[in-house]
């Protein structure tokens, strides 16, 4: 069997692995991507699009802010823009009790350079009347806004091959290791992959190769419930959300500029990691329409032409693992992004390009370093 | 044991049978259907105000037709029967229905898909244009409207469905101006003996082809469709095309009916997720099932031309069939004798399915010599060369995958009609096999369903 090496392996062809392999390119390093399937098929593709800063955890911002940079200069870097549109992002709230937390989040949000704008219920209504009237007030983001999953990953992906890395698709790997120097990956049909450095980036999939390197993480896998409307006048130029405590009540949407609303949220449904599939289901969708039509009256004249779901993976603590192995040296991670991942993905392959070639990272990410999970019982590597 | 439940999607010819089938054991299956009146699209029943005869309006399958209303009309009462309600989903044994902007959830035990068929098409420059129908559809607004496409139609395509709704349409004293057959005729002297397993059947489509020459109509086989021509705000106004003998010719027309066959609505067996294979003789994919109609999935039956298209008459017996399945899988006695000349006439259909599809070949080289600008899928409005742009410059090879990147298939139609000629142009492009390309996988809803929809018993706005 051939025998493939480059400077850096990278196992698993979604968003970061794509977004990595491209940014580990322009500082000259060779580069191995490996990808089970296609590049960006699973949760890279299928996730609502959303490229949002507001809500997320404090000490990612950094991180997000760092990724939204890179968003604005996606034509310059990979050639192409994946639709993305810095058209706003309004997050609103049904219950007055969320007021303070919005309030209290813009508050805290600035001291790491985003800027929210607090509406009263009024101010909601005159900039955006799409909105429904159970909307009391609202927090909006103004250079957050959304992008084409479909498309954005495969554009990295491309970009990167162009750049020199050595793209390989349909390749599951069945085993990763490290013997003296470098680590050895080793795909089902016997192909072996060799390189002094490792990213695993495989989303639902890492913990299985976390594993091999005595590394378990309690990772679990849901599929995102997401459905598309008939295209309709383009009037809803921000992504709106809900900011909720109620499950029930977590629903977004946009609407891209032919027209389509893309929306999703609300409770996630099961997924199949072994099988690589997720399904939508209707009871969810049923479930959804109501608070749609609650959040924007007027899409109850709509139809939904399209649902889908796919493999998202979900920590407990609701933050990625990113970071160097807290055991293997050469050895670094990246997956597990709890459903928000899309807007980070330029920057998370930029930050572990810059981590894998400097060894170090301008961008706080300790909060999601793998040894946070060291206490968890050890399961044994697989052979 | 409580009484098992039961449910039909689909109230033509197979649905109907099934029904009977079933009523005759003793069970009360729910009957959903889309439509607002039983008949499926063959038997389509006109609006109840319309008075034209059996005869003026199924020609030689009046009494087929007229047979099946009485067998609905008689059963009607005795099951749950639920028009103009669409399946749009199903998830474990459920099958999730909307009948106006009202959802319901149907549990069953078995479930008979008799979901029908529609035309198959190929693009073909222009047919994005006002004027333009499938073969289907211009019959339907026949059938159904006692209205004609145009004035002055041009029938094109292949298959026997060309030639009958032709046929009814100059019967109907509409303007006919061509049928235009791109199969050579040759081939159907070659499929003579498989087609020889159905005589009735063949002397009834040579009698009417004869009928539409003796009147005159210009009949041409072995051509090649180059473009329907028209203006974007007048729609169609000619077709062009290359002779049989390599000629380029226009006719004039303000309408253009077009079908190459019929494709299995197959959506609720997907999601179902019943398996599928590949059929070589007409390179697409039919949901898997056994003779009796059995799914790959256990209380999902798959019957008529929603699991492959053999015709009405076909579709009743694999109606029957399937509702005899069921009975026998639920545990009633089916004699065997009940069964087996079902089975064999149907096998005869198979054959002679076989032979049609060898006789007027579904025309998939035309694909490859799409001219780029020529639209593929009309929901989205995707031309034949950003598709073929997906596949060359994105590696799009695999249709769901193209279809990311294109937009081919993601609209209101959700590719199917489009989607057997998407296939055909990517597997061109990408050099490689059309089953290789694969199918578009199916996602619910099956067909668009109003966010007003609401829980049952609740309504929504």
């Amino acid at each position: 069997m051939k025998r493939f090496q480059a400077d850096v392996v990278i196992v698993g062809g979604g968003f970061m692995g794509a977004a990595a392999a491209f940014f580990l390119r322009r500082r000259g390093r060779s580069v191995i991507l490996l990808e089970q399937g296609l590049i960006g098929q699973q949760a890279s593709g299928v996730n609502f699009g959303n490229v949002r800063r507001q809500g997320r955890f404090l000490p990612q911002l950094p991180l997000a802010n760092r990724s939204r940079e890179i968003w604005g200069r996606l034509k310059e870097l990979v050639g192409e823009d994946a639709e993305f549109l810095p058209t706003g992002h309004i997050r609103v709230c049904y219950d007055p009790n969320q007021i303070g937390v919005i309030e209290s989040y813009a508050e805290k949000a600035k001291d790491y350079g985003l800027d929210l704008e607090i509406l009263s219920a009024k101010a909601v209504r005159l900039r955006f009347p799409f909105i429904g009237p159970e909307a009391i007030a609202g927090s909006y983001s103004p250079h957050d806004g959304h992008a084409n999953p479909r498309l954005a990953a495969p554009a990295f992906g491309r970009a990167a091959r162009r750049a020199g890395a050595q793209l390989f698709e349909n390749t599951e790997i069945v085993s990763i290791g490290k013997t003296g120097e470098d680590f050895e990956a080793v795909s089902s049909d016997g192909r072996k992959f060799f390189a002094p450095a490792a990213l695993i980036t495989a989303g639902a999939w890492g913990g299985l190769l976390s594993q091999q390197f005595e590394e378990p993480v309690p990772i679990a896998a849901h599929g995102p419930q997401m459905a598309v409307t008939e295209p309709l006048p383009y009037r809803i130029t921000p992504v709106v959300g809900v900011a909720t405590k109620i499950p029930e009540e977590v629903v977004y949407l946009r609407q891209v500029e032919r027209g389509n609303v893309v929306f999703g949220g609300g409770i996630r449904g099961p997924a199949f990691p072994d099988i690589r599939r997720a399904y939508a289901l209707p009871e969810r969708l049923l479930a959804q329409v109501p608070q749609i039509r609650r959040l924007v009256p007027a899409l109850a004249n709509a139809r939904i032409i399209r649902s889908w779901s796919g493999i998202e993976s979900y920590l407990p603590d609701d933050i990625p693992i990113m970071g160097p192995s807290a055991r293997v040296s050469g050895l670094y991670y990246a997956f597990g992004f709890c459903g928000h991942g899309f807007q980070l993905g330029p920057g998370v392959g930029d930050v572990m390009a810059e981590l894998i070639d400097r060894g170090t990272t301008a961008t706080p990410i300790a909060p999601f370093h793998i040894g946070r999970f060291a206490t968890q019982t050890a399961i044994p590597a697989l052979t | 044991m409580a009484s098992p439940r039961i449910v039909i999607v689909g109230a033509g010819p197979a649905g109907v049978r099934a029904a009977e089938t079933l009523l005759a054991a003793g069970l009360r299956p729910i009957l959903v259907d889309e439509g607002r009146r039983d008949g499926g699209q063959i038997y389509r029943r006109q609006p109840d105000n319309f008075r034209r005869s059996y005869a003026a309006l199924y020609g030689t399958e009046a009494s087929s037709a007229e047979n099946l209303h009485r067998a609905f009309d008689a059963l009607r009462n005795a099951v749950d029967y639920r028009p103009e309600t669409l399946a749009w989903a199903i998830s474990d044994k459920r099958l999730h229905v909307v009948t106006g902007a009202w959802s319901d959830v149907l549990d069953f035990d078995a479930l008979i898909i008799a979901s029908g068929a529609t035309d198959r098409l190929m693009p073909v420059r222009g047919w994005n244009m006002a004027g333009v129908y499938s073969l289907g559809g211009a019959q339907i607004a026949l059938k159904s409207q006692a209205c004609a496409i145009g004035r002055r139609v041009v029938f094109m395509g292949t298959g026997p469905l060309l030639y009958l709704v032709a046929a009814q349409y100059k019967k109907a004293g509409a303007g006919v101006a061509a049928v235009l057959d791109t199969s050579p005729f040759r081939l159907r002297l070659k499929a003579l003996p498989r087609l020889m397993a159905r005589p009735e059947v063949l002397a009834k489509g040579l009698a009417l082809t004869w009928a539409l020459k003796r009147s005159g109509i210009d009949i041409q086989t072995g051509i090649e469709p180059l473009e329907i021509e028209g203006q974007r705000e007048n729609g169609v106004e000619g077709i062009r095309y290359r002779t049989r003998r390599g000629k380029t010719r226009v006719i004039p027309c303000d309408a253009v009916a077009l079908g190459y066959h019929l494709r299995p609505e197959t959506q609720l067996a997907d999601l179902a997720r019943c398996e599928f294979r590949f059929d070589s003789g007409t390179r697409q994919f039919f949901p898997v099932k056994d003779e009796d109609g059995r799914s790959s999935i256990p209380g999902i039956y798959l019957s008529g031309d929603g699991a492959i298209p053999l015709g009405a008459d076909g579709a009743e017996l694999a109606g029957r069939l399937a509702a005899l399945a069921v009975l026998a899988d639920l545990g009633h006695a089916v004699p065997e004798s009940a069964r087996s000349g079902l089975r064999r006439s149907l096998r005869a259909m198979e054959r002679f399915r076989r032979g049609l599809a060898a006789a007027f070949p579904w025309p998939a080289h035309f694909a490859a010599a799409l001219g780029g600008d020529t639209v593929v899928c009309r929901c989205e409005n995707i031309t034949t060369g950003e598709l073929r742009a997906a596949v060359t410059e994105k590696g799009g090879v695999e249709l769901n995958r193209a279809k990311a990147f294109s937009r081919v298939g993601m609209g209101r139609c959700q590719g199917r009609y489009c989607g057997h000629a998407a296939a055909e142009i990517i597997a061109a492009a990408a050099k490689i096999p059309v089953e290789e390309v694969g199918r578009l996988r199916a996602q619910a809803p099956v067909k668009p369903l109003p966010i007003a929809t609401g829980d049952h018993g609740v309504g929504a706005a």
